[in-house]
């Protein structure tokens, strides 16, 4: 009896496990076949990688948007971490009665979906397209200013600073640092699990961004990946040889980055549900 | 004098935060509530008043869409909810065997680009793809099922699809919840004779609530923005079948003839909906603590 509920057991999480694995294993074995044999079911690696890859750099724009996405991903993830943890900082350390008022108004913005402030915005940066053409509609930059600062990681860094050992801010003034180096030099470098956490998410989010840069972003130069798959994906005689290429190098880097440091950030996670 | 620097410099630390999010999230907001009350074609907006909130209730695709969204929610939360929960809990056993491929494999489909996983799954649910065939292969069913263009199985794609992605997502949390539970209640209720469900529901279920709650509250709100999905798998067809709020607001604004004003009255009602859905689920499972 203990033996056949161990069965059924081992039986669903398999049957689980597969149809998770699936389409990644179907996404890679179709990288190597051509469009054809992929509609016929063919579930067996083929020879065409290197045509399915020529063709993609041949008929898209995939190095620019490889470049585009990982420049917004970088500039946001480094600016995230950098803005979100003094924040959250700066709340849990020099705490006041309005600051904490402050904290639970930032907290609110949480729940505004980002569909109910996307025309304003839209609206927000053509205003400002004639004025500052570098930040205006069409640009990388507006693509990831929005993004930038989010109440999530001012929350997950305040919820992380709970555990940061307080007296080091005290032995820091002691020794003669100032408020902003005891930042940069002890809190910073003590922190670093949970940076490299917030640093996989950002970077994930970033990345993986669909509907903004698809709003603000209209010249075919300034596509993210998303963007481009999304555009191959709504042809009407899709090439899926090299459509599953696209896929393969939109998600092979975030799924890699996130195995490599996998530990660090189920650890974030947990910091910043446990209250 | 010293305080008075500290507490100038606390201020300091959280200053770009303030301005940022005052400027991306609450000014916006404001702008949207203004916004919804003009109307007119592209920059060309008069002033109408309520008018906007009246014609919600008169436009047909309006009330599909909301009905779509709110017929996701209602389906798929709780299930994925559910399949994570099983999933946690037959994870956490520590006498069962490759933990680690099961937890890893499962939670696989949670670092995809929302975008890439929607392409795919298009593929693998067209009417010749590898989901009919299976289907077929085992004789389960003997016609393909057209689950692309028919209203009802194309619903039923969407629901999939959001399930294969964020099962694994919300396990990872009850997952690292669980392995925080003293071990010896279980061993108390054990010696108490309680059974395995049991033990499910009368304790690891109440252990669970604060993260059950916080998991409902993301979803919910995640689930009222469905957007790369339904545009890259069904693109909101057949009809409108599929459509959801934020896609309705996204072909107001840049599909349509654009009429921002409108635009941004749909955009208030997922914003209504996220406060009211957020405060019945506190009330639910925060008051019998």
């Amino acid at each position: 009896m203990k033996k056949l509920k161990r069965f059924f057991i081992y039986l669903f999480l398999s049957a689980a496990a597969f149809v998770s694995i699936f389409p990644f294993l179907w996404m890679l074995v179709s990288m190597t076949n051509q469009s054809v044999d992929i509609t016929k079911g063919r579930l067996l690696p083929g020879s065409a990688l290197v045509e399915n890859v020529q063709k993609l750099l041949d008929q898209t724009q995939i190095g620019t948007a490889i470049w585009n996405s990982l420049i917004i991903a970088v500039i946001t993830t480094v600016l995230t971490l950098l803005i979100g943890s003094m924040a959250g900082y700066g709340f849990e350390i020099y705490r006041s009665k309005g600051k904490d008022i402050i904290f639970s108004v930032l907290i609110l913005s949480m729940m505004i979906p980002f569909a109910a402030i996307m025309i304003p915005l839209y609206r927000l940066f053509g205003q400002v397209s004639a004025d500052a053409p570098l930040i205006g509609l069409d640009t990388l930059a507006a693509a990831l200013l929005p993004t930038i600062i989010t109440a999530f990681f001012i929350f997950f860094f305040r919820q992380n600073t709970k555990m940061f050992a307080k007296d080091l801010v005290e032995a820091g003034r002691i020794d003669g640092l100032s408020e902003i180096g005891i930042f940069f030099r002890i809190y910073l470098p003590t922190m670093k699990t949970t940076y490299a956490a917030a640093a996989i998410i950002a970077f994930m989010n970033s990345w993986n961004n669909y509907l903004w840069p698809l709003v603000v972003l209209q010249s075919p130069e300034k596509q993210t990946i998303p963007l481009l798959i999304s555009n191959l994906g709504a042809g009407y005689t899709p090439d899926y040889g090299v459509i599953m290429t696209a896929i393969v190098i939109a998600t092979l880097p975030t799924a890699l980055v996130f195995f490599l440091m996998q530990r660090h950030f189920v650890a974030g996670m947990m910091g910043s549900v446990k209250g | 004098m010293h305080k008075l620097k500290k507490n100038y410099i606390g201020w300091f630390f959280i200053l770009l935060s303030v301005a940022g999010i005052s400027l991306f999230y609450f000014y916006p907001m404001i702008q949207a509530f203004l916004l919804s009350l003009q109307s007119g074609m592209g920059a060309n907006l008069d002033f109408v008043g309520f008018d906007n909130y009246v014609r919600l209730f008169n436009d047909p695709t309006f009330i599909t869409a909301l009905t779509n969204t709110v017929l996701y929610l209602l389906v798929q939360v709780p299930v994925m909810i559910v399949l994570a929960l099983i999933f946690s809990v037959l994870l956490n056993d520590p006498t069962l065997k490759f933990k680690g491929f099961f937890r890893t494999a499962i939670f696989l489909p949670a670092v995809t680009s929302l975008v890439a996983y929607a392409v795919i799954f298009k593929y693998l649910f067209a009417n010749n793809g590898l989901v009919n065939d299976f289907l077929m292969s085992i004789n389960l069913i003997s016609n393909p099922i057209a689950w692309l263009s028919d209203p009802f199985w194309a619903k039923i794609t969407i629901i999939i699809a959001i399930t294969w992605r964020w099962t694994g997502y919300n396990m990872i949390f009850y997952l690292s919840a669980l392995q925080n539970v003293d071990k010896s209640i279980y061993e108390a209720a054990k010696i108490d004779g309680a059974s395995a469900v049991q033990q499910f529901f009368q304790i690891t279920i109440p252990m669970l609530k604060p993260i059950i709650l916080f998991t409902s509250i993301v979803s919910t709100i995640g689930t009222l923005q469905l957007f790369d999905e339904v545009m890259n798998i069904t693109s909101g067809g057949p009809g409108n079948a599929t459509m959801t709020i934020s896609m309705y607001i996204y072909n107001l604004s840049f599909e349509y003839t654009p009429d921002f004003g409108y635009a941004a009255t749909v955009s208030y009602v997922i914003l209504i909906l996220v406060v009211i859905l957020s405060f019945i689920q506190f009330k639910v499972a925060g008051d019998r603590d």
